[in-house]
């Protein structure tokens, strides 16, 4: 009776072994190697011919690697020793960026898993160490939504008013009223020929109509639900593809930049030491700038021999070819609140619609009126350093906020145009309200504590187990460590985070999991004082132990799924191990446990005794 | 080896009113210093910015506190952490600060301070409201453990023994938050997991007993109800003792190599397991006597339970 059929043998080997395999990157240690990312929005990273470019630079300079990798963002080189990798940086650093001060891609420092190159061909990755453990900074950013309301109605407000004079409607005056746009008239004919412009050009309008005297007739404009969460969705992703280049200019390995909740982004940093540096990039807005070009016969000969006219800047335009640009500054990319591929409406060539808000709007009518025919430049700021995004002719006065730059440009470049002028803007002031700074001596302390603590305390309970059951004991503390290594093996396949409060998770679930070992011992102890035979009472105890190990788990179980429903930081890294380790532990200790059982008694016709330690009888039992 | 060695069922039930008393007096003190000296907060709950720091030999305290008072920080807190090299700094959130740029303030303050330069080991900043999120979901998650038990006991076993689990668990749960009232230990976001985590695992206690009393139930028919419970608490007595100490190994080793992140989740596991135990066996079983359980509430259902093994 205490046999398990081949199959159930077979499969619960099978996720042992599967265990086993997916455990092992975590021994093979990590080794220091070289990365490389694209530092542009602009520029794509070819995987193939970066890997040939590392290659062959290696090989130029005689630094032996351990292997290349690729994924879709970035290339990896390996190396043997931290030595040879400074080294190596070095040497890709020259090979990718031979303009220091205007470098194309990312070369940065990194730890990659040791494991063989067939474990990680099967996604067997070591486990995602949390910063806690690795080193690094953790931000958590509130983008300001309100501030993004605002902004967006300031602009509205342009538009209402370009509207009006577009369609020859007179108004008594528009202005920004807290969360609306008020439009005054002097009578109700006007209002409803406004209120029909308004509802005909746009649908993200809710107007009501409000008579506050007999003349002064008011239409009051809110934005409807739907376009303040398009809008709130909006300025969500601009503000994370911006972070994205910003951080680049890092020199991150691995950045992580996620949304959490609707209007909170986290940006987790490893490695990175340098907090100050990290928060001014992070934090930095405005790096997008529109100036005018001077066109004087003959300057630009004249900068370029040498002698820069003063009050001017020399420039590269994207083609190549040479632009002197005015020092001084139109707008600056806090003016910008939105920029879109598009298409010319008359010609149908390629274009990029760029917004203004109501300051920038009349600024730019301004500026445009007065230089009608000349040529004005867009730049955009990386790294201090200043690039000519575009260089458009002004063909005539732009009033109401709505510009479009149009003309030799293909979709692509329209696309990459568009999405450079957003990266240089933020859609919404960001604050920093949480931050975390784990110094690398500290992770790799915490590393070594987690780890002792829960070793010392698997050997004490192993030393009892042993001691206190004997044969069964040994059972159960194979059945335990089946459960730590299922337990690794899951957490390395989910890649999730493991964090210090998580590796406590992971001693206290396997304390907690020898529960269910005891409960079965104790009862086969029990059925054996009752006086029922070995095999009995083994196939007796199992069955019983089992209603209320499922009982207890479950109870465990839920507390796990609470903190994991509620928890955020270091409570949910807990949580996700608390619960995984309480499902890997119901398989080790009644399955695995019974199997080994099984193996050794179930197959003997005649069994005598067990080896479960003293089994007291009573007298008059 | 085994140890223990009882011949007959320990009459439990029968000092029941002493076991309640007691608790209830234990329970009573833990209200008293809650509401009293109240829960030493974590800068996770209450906001503020915390520095962590550590030196190559141990610096003087008072200088550092007064070149802090001088770079426009009176209020913040210097203490050492672990070993006289290593320091605490405490900052409480200000209207008027710039929250971003405190941690660099402090190190460059620290810096300046004269005497070895520091080497920063940590810094956790939390805005105000984050604090308020974190103490709201805590409460949430509490409350949805506490819910979620009894419904499963409920439709388990019977809505007596999700009362008296309960209750019994509850009052661990105020007696480790009586500890760190009273001691003033930190209460921090793992804590608060520790918490939690004692709750679900001491219910389990309750559970294994409990699971106990039903198949008593069953069998022995001859038996009176707090007969029922005696042989209940008295057969499971030796796995409520082992395995409470293996899970407590576990956590002693937590609290001896775990360092000082650990220490406290560790104390109030230790806590949470000692009274756990006390609890979902001498005052939940006492509380589901006193609440009317009996031999019929489980023999009805008799023919549907046959249902459910087969």
């Amino acid at each position: 009776m205490n046999r398990y059929p081949l199959w159930k043998n077979l499969l619960i080997g099978l996720v042992l072994l599967w265990g086993l395999l997916y455990t092992l990157p975590n021994f093979y240690g990590e080794v220091p190697a070289v990365q490389v990312s694209s530092a542009k929005a602009t520029l794509k990273l070819d995987a193939a011919a970066t890997t040939d470019r590392i290659a062959g630079a290696l090989k130029a300079a005689g630094i032996d690697n351990t292997g290349i990798f690729s994924d879709a963002n970035s290339v990896r080189a390996r190396f043997k020793d931290t030595e040879t990798q400074l080294r190596a940086k070095d040497v890709i650093e020259q090979a990718f960026n031979p303009d220091a001060s205007d470098p194309s891609y990312v070369v940065a420092l990194n730890l990659l898993s040791a494991s063989p190159s067939w474990l990680t061909s099967i996604q067997a990755l070591p486990m995602y160490l949390g910063l806690d453990l690795r080193g690094g900074v953790h931000f958590l950013l509130e983008v300001d939504m309100p501030g993004a309301l605002v902004k967006r109605l300031d602009s509205t407000t342009g538009d209402l008013r370009t509207l009006m004079r577009d369609k020859s409607v007179r108004h008594a005056g528009i202005t920004r009223e807290g969360n609306t746009v008020v439009i005054r008239f002097r009578d109700a004919a006007q209002r409803e020929a406004g209120r029909r412009a308004i509802l005909d050009s746009t649908a993200d309008l809710q107007l009501v109509e409000r008579d506050d005297s007999a003349d002064d007739l008011k239409l009051v404009a809110t934005l409807t639900p739907q376009a303040q969460q398009t809008m709130r969705d909006f300025a969500i992703k601009q503000n994370i593809t911006t972070l994205h280049n910003r951080i680049n200019e890092l020199g991150v390995a691995e950045p992580v930049i996620q949304q959490q909740g609707a209007e909170r982004i986290v940006v987790q940093l490893p490695g990175v030491q340098d907090v100050a540096k990290a928060k001014d990039i992070l934090g930095r807005t405005a790096t997008l700038e529109v100036r005018m070009v001077d066109d004087t016969p003959g300057a630009i000969e004249q900068a370029l021999a040498g002698s820069v006219p003063f009050g001017t800047e020399l420039y590269t335009e994207r083609g190549g070819s040479p632009l002197l640009v005015k020092k001084q500054v139109v707008l600056t990319g806090d003016r910008l609140t939105d920029a879109q591929p598009g298409f010319d409406g008359q010609t149908n060539e390629p274009a990029v619609h760029l917004t203004l808000d109501a300051a920038g709007a009349r600024i730019f009518r301004d500026v445009t009126r007065e230089n009608v025919g000349k040529r004005m430049a867009i730049l955009l700021f990386e790294k201090g350093k200043g690039e000519v995004v575009t260089a458009p002719v002004i063909r005539s006065e732009i009033g109401g906020g709505r510009v479009q730059i149009s003309g030799r440009m293909s979709t692509v470049e329209a696309n990459d145009v568009a999405l450079l002028l957003r990266a240089g803007s933020l859609a919404a002031p960001m604050e920093i309200i949480e931050e975390r700074t784990v110094g690398p001596s500290l992770g790799a302390e915490n590393i070594q504590k987690g780890f002792n603590s829960t070793l010392w305390g698997f050997l004490a309970i192993v030393v009892f187990m042993c001691a206190y059951y004997l044969l069964f004991g040994l059972v159960s503390s194979i059945a335990l460590a089946a459960n730590l290594l299922l337990l690794v093996a899951l957490l390395s396949l989910l890649q999730a985070t493991l964090t210090l409060p998580g590796i406590a998770a992971m001693a206290l679930t396997l304390g907690m999991a020898i529960d269910a070992n005891v409960l079965i011992n104790e009862r086969i102890r029990e059925e054996l004082r009752n006086g029922a035979s070995p095999q009995a009472a083994i196939a007796a105890g199992y069955d019983r132990a089992w209603d209320t190990i499922l009982d207890s788990n479950i109870t465990t179980l839920i507390a796990g799924i609470a903190l994991l429903v509620f928890g955020s930081g270091p409570v949910r890294g807990f949580a996700v191990v608390h619960c995984l380790g309480i499902l890997t532990s119901m398989f080790s200790a009644i399955l695995v446990s019974r199997m080994l059982i099984n193996f050794i008694y179930g197959r003997r016709r005649k069994v005598d005794s067990l080896s479960i330690g003293q089994v007291w009888k009573p007298e008059g039992k | 080896m085994e140890f223990f060695r009882i011949k007959k069922d320990i009459p439990f039930m029968r000092h029941a009113l002493v076991f309640n008393v007691i608790s209830l007096l234990t329970f009573a003190l833990a209200v008293f210093f809650l509401a009293t000296r109240g829960l030493h907060l974590s800068v996770e709950f209450t906001g503020g910015t915390l520095v962590e720091v550590s030196y190559a030999e141990a610096p003087q305290l008072e200088p550092i506190r007064s070149a802090l008072a001088g770079s426009g920080y009176p209020d913040a807190q210097v203490q050492n952490f672990g070993s006289a090299r290593d320091l605490l700094i405490r900052l409480p959130n200000r209207e008027d600060l710039d929250t971003s740029r405190v941690s660099e303030t402090v190190m460059s303050t620290l810096q300046q301070a004269g005497g070895p330069a520091p080497e920063l080991r940590r810094v956790e900043f939390v805005g105000p409201q984050v604090g308020k999120e974190l103490a709201a979901d805590g409460s949430m998650a509490l409350l949805l453990v506490i819910v979620g038990i009894m419904i499963y006991l409920a439709l388990r076993f019977e809505w007596r023994f999700a009362v008296s689990a309960i209750i019994a668990n509850l009052h661990d749960v105020i007696i480790i938050l009586g500890f760190f009232a009273f001691f003033q230990w930190e209460f921090s976001l793992p804590v608060l997991a520790a918490v939690l985590a004692v709750l679900g695992y001491s219910v389990n206690e309750s559970v294994v007993v409990f699971d106990r009393v039903r198949e008593t139930f069953k069998k022995k028919r001859a038996m009176s109800t707090p007969q029922v419970l005696d042989h209940a608490i008295t057969s499971t007595i030796s796995r409520t003792v082992i395995t409470h100490g293996s899970t407590q190994v576990m956590v002693l080793s937590m609290l001896l190599f775990g360092g000082e992140t650990l220490y406290y989740f560790a104390l109030a596991l230790t806590i949470g397991i000692c009274f756990g135990i006390y609890s979902s066996v001498l005052v939940a079983s006492p509380l589901v006597m006193w609440l009317g359980v009996s031999r019929e509430q489980f023999i009805k259902p008799k023919k549907e339970k046959e249902e459910a093994v087969v």
